[in-house]
């Protein structure tokens, strides 16, 4: 297995810094030197953690939904919600 | 639910999202199907599941590594079993040690946790894996918000 580690340009690793921070809110600063690097992967680990705990609150008030669906209702519920959106 | 402030650069009707949603929703379909029903707490489980599954099968994430890596958990999450004896594995990959990674900020230990097969990437490419992640993650947010709205309307 080749190692790339020093190949990997400042210029490639500044881009994909860049993406996230479009990405992620609340990072919208310019500087991509070190320090910022930190902030901005920071934030990310942040924001990729409070997006799974919305995943599991969704999950979990999906699930209260769909307990009160007959079998019925809930295909023609989903089917209605495809169609619609 | 508070939303912070809208998701910029999330277009929902795009294939990969479409995908995705499509995807979730057959889920969402056999689940409600299911007969007797589940527990609550055991319909969340398996809500949860489909929405991680759908993630990985979207037709932008299906070449990434992070939804390899997250199949494979998911596929061990649904196979716990007492008796079960080893995990086979196909390919021990080989990981260098974090202390050995001096160039990268501080942080990427923590990402290369969160992000589904973090660990044995290269930093270039955890960057790359890190951004589709989140917009995928956002996608599934966004459509699991949707649906809701839809149904308690």
């Amino acid at each position: 297995m080749s190692r790339r580690r020093s190949r990997i340009s400042e210029e490639e690793i500044n881009e994909l810094i860049s993406k996230l921070q479009s990405l992620v809110p609340e990072s919208r600063r310019c500087g991509s030197n070190r320090a910022s690097a930190t902030k901005l992967l920071k934030e990310t680990c942040n924001y990729i953690k409070s997006l799974q705990r919305e995943v599991d609150d969704l999950s979990d008030r999906l699930s209260d939904l769909m307990a009160g669906m007959d079998n019925n209702s809930a295909q023609a519920d989903i089917i209605r919600s495809l169609l619609s959106s | 639910m508070n939303r912070k402030n809208p998701l910029p650069n999330s277009n929902p009707n795009s294939p990969n999202s479409s995908m995705q949603a499509l995807h979730f929703l057959q889920a969402l379909a056999r689940i409600a199907r299911a007969a007797p029903k589940p527990a609550h707490s055991a319909r969340t489980r398996q809500i949860r599941h489909a929405a991680y599954a759908s993630m990985a099968h979207s037709s932008r994430s299906s070449r990434r590594t992070w939804s390899r890596a997250l199949l494979h958990r998911l596929r061990q999450w649904q196979q716990q079993r007492p008796g079960r004896l080893l995990t086979v594995r196909r390919r021990v990959r080989i990981v260098t040690p974090i202390t050995s990674r001096p160039e990268e900020p501080a942080r990427a230990e923590t990402l290369r946790q969160l992000v589904p097969g973090g660990r044995g990437m290269e930093y270039c490419n955890l960057l790359e894996e890190t951004a589709d992640y989140v917009q995928c993650l956002r996608a599934q947010v966004q459509l699991m918000q949707t649906l809701l709205d839809a149904f308690s309307s």
